[in-house]
């Protein structure tokens, strides 16, 4: 491989590893443009979209495109991919180095176990549903039903992959179990237990991205993005409706 | 239901939604304390009658600021720190009303509450605006005072 086919690689790569895993546009931008710039490229072009990283340098004959097809949010992967570029601007790690542990990097999931990440939804699903709706009778079922709904959402899209059909079959089993919690009188109201166990589920990194690219001038992801977080909030209503028009 | 007790609530949101997005360890405390601070200003701007959209809008902006800060400090992006601290401003509550109503047919009371979800969402977006200014006076700031401090 060319100094310029392996400068390329490795930005490229680092730039689908941000896009896949939730970054937003312009800081990937600024990654890659960075690390072409330590690598002593004097002016390089990229273009990044979220279905899509592209990117040459100016004056010489090479140009490649990287296509991101899977997005998941792993904001870890997104923080060490930062560090390794800091490391590299450094001068602590070179070129070989950089494109090899970003290969690493994109291999390993260092993801919190399922276990933490149940805790987490635990965490959101009840302290929300307290804070929006000052009360406590119906802290326990919330947070059981919340915990339950983000494991069939974690599974369904890990076996499925298909986000949103996912969440509409999370949202439907959430709106059922409530129902059937304020049935057997272990809660006292079946909205508060609703708004409380969607809420780990709530589209957060695509709206705040939207909002962020948009501010920043990317008028093609950006809106690709309120889309994406649109259709997400829409699967989830779609699936509680069902259940209050059913009840 | 205490004031304590809601921003403890806060942190333990924050906390949650990090573990869920899968942020770096070292950064939850972080972010959790400014999902607290940013809760106690919302707290603030209601109990001084200020309404649920000035109060998210304030939040957004605090959450700007303090998350640029804090990646500033901490070396990491600062959507790191500023996506789990939003969780508690999501107007989760007006769109699960708004979807209610829609599916019960009662237009009336749907368009209203979606009014508010689009009023809130568009308050924390304008407050991330603001923010983003905020930031770069700040940096500009710095900027000039490293400058004179080093002349």
């Amino acid at each position: 491989m060319t100094t310029d086919e392996l400068i390329i690689a490795t930005c490229l790569k680092a730039g689908k590893i941000m896009v896949e895993n939730g970054s937003e546009i312009s800081r990937v931008d600024d990654t890659m443009i960075r690390i072409a710039q330590n690598a002593g490229v004097v002016q390089a072009n990229t273009y990044v979209t979220i279905t899509g990283v592209m990117m040459s340098i100016q004056g010489r004959n090479a140009t490649q495109i990287a296509s991101v097809t899977k997005r998941t949010i792993d904001l870890e992967k997104v923080s060490q991919v930062n560090q390794l570029s800091r490391e590299f601007a450094d001068q602590r790690i070179d070129l070989p180095t950089l494109h090899a542990r970003l290969g690493q990097l994109d291999q390993a999931s260092r993801s919190f176990p399922l276990w933490l990440q149940l805790v987490g939804a635990a965490l959101v699903s009840g302290p929300l549903m307290i804070m929006f709706r000052q009360e406590t009778v119906n802290t326990w079922p919330t947070v059981v039903i919340g915990t339950l709904g983000y494991l069939v959402f974690y599974l369904l899209n890990r076996y499925l992959k298909i986000k949103f059909l996912s969440e509409l079959v999370a949202a439907l089993l959430i709106g059922f179990s409530a129902e059937w919690a304020y049935q057997v009188g272990w809660g006292t109201n079946i909205n508060d237990i609703i708004i409380g166990s969607l809420m780990p589920l709530v589209p957060g990194v695509p709206l705040t991205n939207a909002v962020r690219d948009i501010l920043a001038g990317n008028f093609v992801s950006g809106p690709a993005r309120a889309v994406e977080a649109l259709i997400s909030a829409a699967a989830l209503g779609f699936g509680i409706a069902v259940v209050i028009t059913i009840f | 239901m205490g004031v304590i007790g809601q921003l403890i609530l806060a942190y333990l949101a924050v906390l949650g939604f990090g573990l869920i997005i899968n942020i770096p360890r070292h950064a939850l405390n972080v972010a959790g304390w400014i999902g607290t601070i940013t809760w106690a200003s919302y707290l603030i701007m209601q109990a001084a009658d200020g309404g649920v959209v000035l109060g998210s809008f304030i939040g957004s902006v605090g959450i700007g600021v303090l998350s640029n800060l804090a990646a500033h400090y901490k070396k990491m992006p600062s959507i790191i720190f500023n996506i789990p601290s939003l969780v508690s401003f999501v107007p989760g509550s007006q769109a699960y009303q708004m979807v209610r109503n829609f599916a019960l047919g009662k237009y009336d009371q749907a368009v209203g509450f979606m009014l508010q979800v689009v009023v809130i969402t568009g308050a924390i977006a304008l407050g991330f605006l603001v923010a983003e200014l905020l930031n770069q006076l700040i940096a500009f700031c710095l900027q000039q005072w490293q400058k004179l401090r080093s002349s």
